[in-house]
């Protein structure tokens, strides 16, 4: 299985070339930043709003809402992080539009201590995820990540499967970064625990199922 | 350093953004504490599962259908709002 690298390790100077010309008015130079951050846009969006077609929505309004704001971009941060900024926001009014029963925001069930701390200590199997088929694998990290609070799921992913740095994710999400480092502890320690029902060894050396579990 | 002392500082571990002296405390409680070296070890291939697992890849036809419609409001938008 091939890894997910992201997009974001092309020079600065490159990237910023683009900008300004678009911003002078070169839609070829818009259309490079597409192609450049689409997919990644499009995984942020079905992250948050665990929807498809409004994921879609909200890759076409990010991108449209940058191109329309360009000139209000500064070039204090990367495009790319501006970018995730304002994709992070398209998703989080779909999703609240949605659950209109619910004040979704990214300050969403963020409890303190002891809700995190490991209570499943038990080690995994080696190479645990090749116990399973590839779609067995998929609903099961799917479920797992579907099951974080958003505000926890979001910070993971924009840190841990997009590879913003810190610093990048607490711009992303105007977060200070004790809130994103603290959030991030706790989602990794949250997924591992819940991962550990599919993957821990058990007493006999077989596979855990999973089954059962849930 | 107590278990919880070692959690609070599990991501920077996993980070590297720790200094070399924190560093160097953290190994020696993993070197001794079994449960925490699986806490560590087992978040750290939970980071690598989701970073390497292709979730929600965006199929090449509609990444093109997107594109052109992206591309296309956005001349709508230029030609409603041309630059000064």
């Amino acid at each position: 299985m091939s890894t997910i690298q992201p997009n974001i390790e092309q020079p600065v100077s490159e990237e910023m070339q683009l900008v300004r010309r678009a911003k002078r008015g070169d839609d070829q130079a818009f259309e490079e930043l597409v192609r450049r951050y689409d997919r990644n846009v499009f995984r942020i969006a079905q992250h948050i709003t665990q929807n498809r077609e409004d994921a879609e929505d909200v890759v076409q309004e990010a991108f449209l809402k940058a191109y329309r704001n360009l000139e209000k971009f500064q070039e204090q941060s990367k495009f790319y992080t501006w970018l995730v900024r304002i994709a992070v926001n398209e998703a989080l009014m779909k999703l609240r539009r949605r659950k209109p029963e619910r004040t979704v925001s990214l300050d969403e069930d963020v409890k303190t201590e002891d809700d995190s701390l490991p209570r499943e200590v038990a080690d995994w199997s080696p190479n645990p995820e090749q116990n399973y088929s590839q779609g067995e694998l998929r609903e099961i990290l799917t479920r797992t990540i579907q099951g974080l609070p958003s505000g926890f799921r979001t910070v993971f992913v924009l840190r841990d499967v997009e590879g913003l740095s810190t610093e990048e994710t607490a711009q992303a999400l105007d977060l200070s970064i004790p809130a994103v480092k603290s959030r991030l502890l706790r989602a990794r320690l949250q997924l591992r625990e819940r991962l550990s029902r599919f993957f821990q060894k058990k007493a006999s050396g077989d596979v855990a199922s999973g089954d059962g579990d849930q | 350093m107590k278990c919880s002392e070692f959690l609070n500082e599990l991501t920077n571990y996993l980070d590297g953004a720790l200094d070399a002296r924190t560093k160097s405390e953290l190994d020696d409680h993993l070197a001794w504490c079994h449960n925490c070296y699986v806490v560590c070890d087992t978040t750290r291939k939970t980071i690598e599962i989701y970073r390497g697992s292709e979730l929600y890849e965006l199929p090449e036809d509609l990444r093109t259908r997107l594109r052109s419609a992206i591309m296309s409001k956005c001349t709508a938008h230029k030609k409603s709002d041309p630059p000064r």
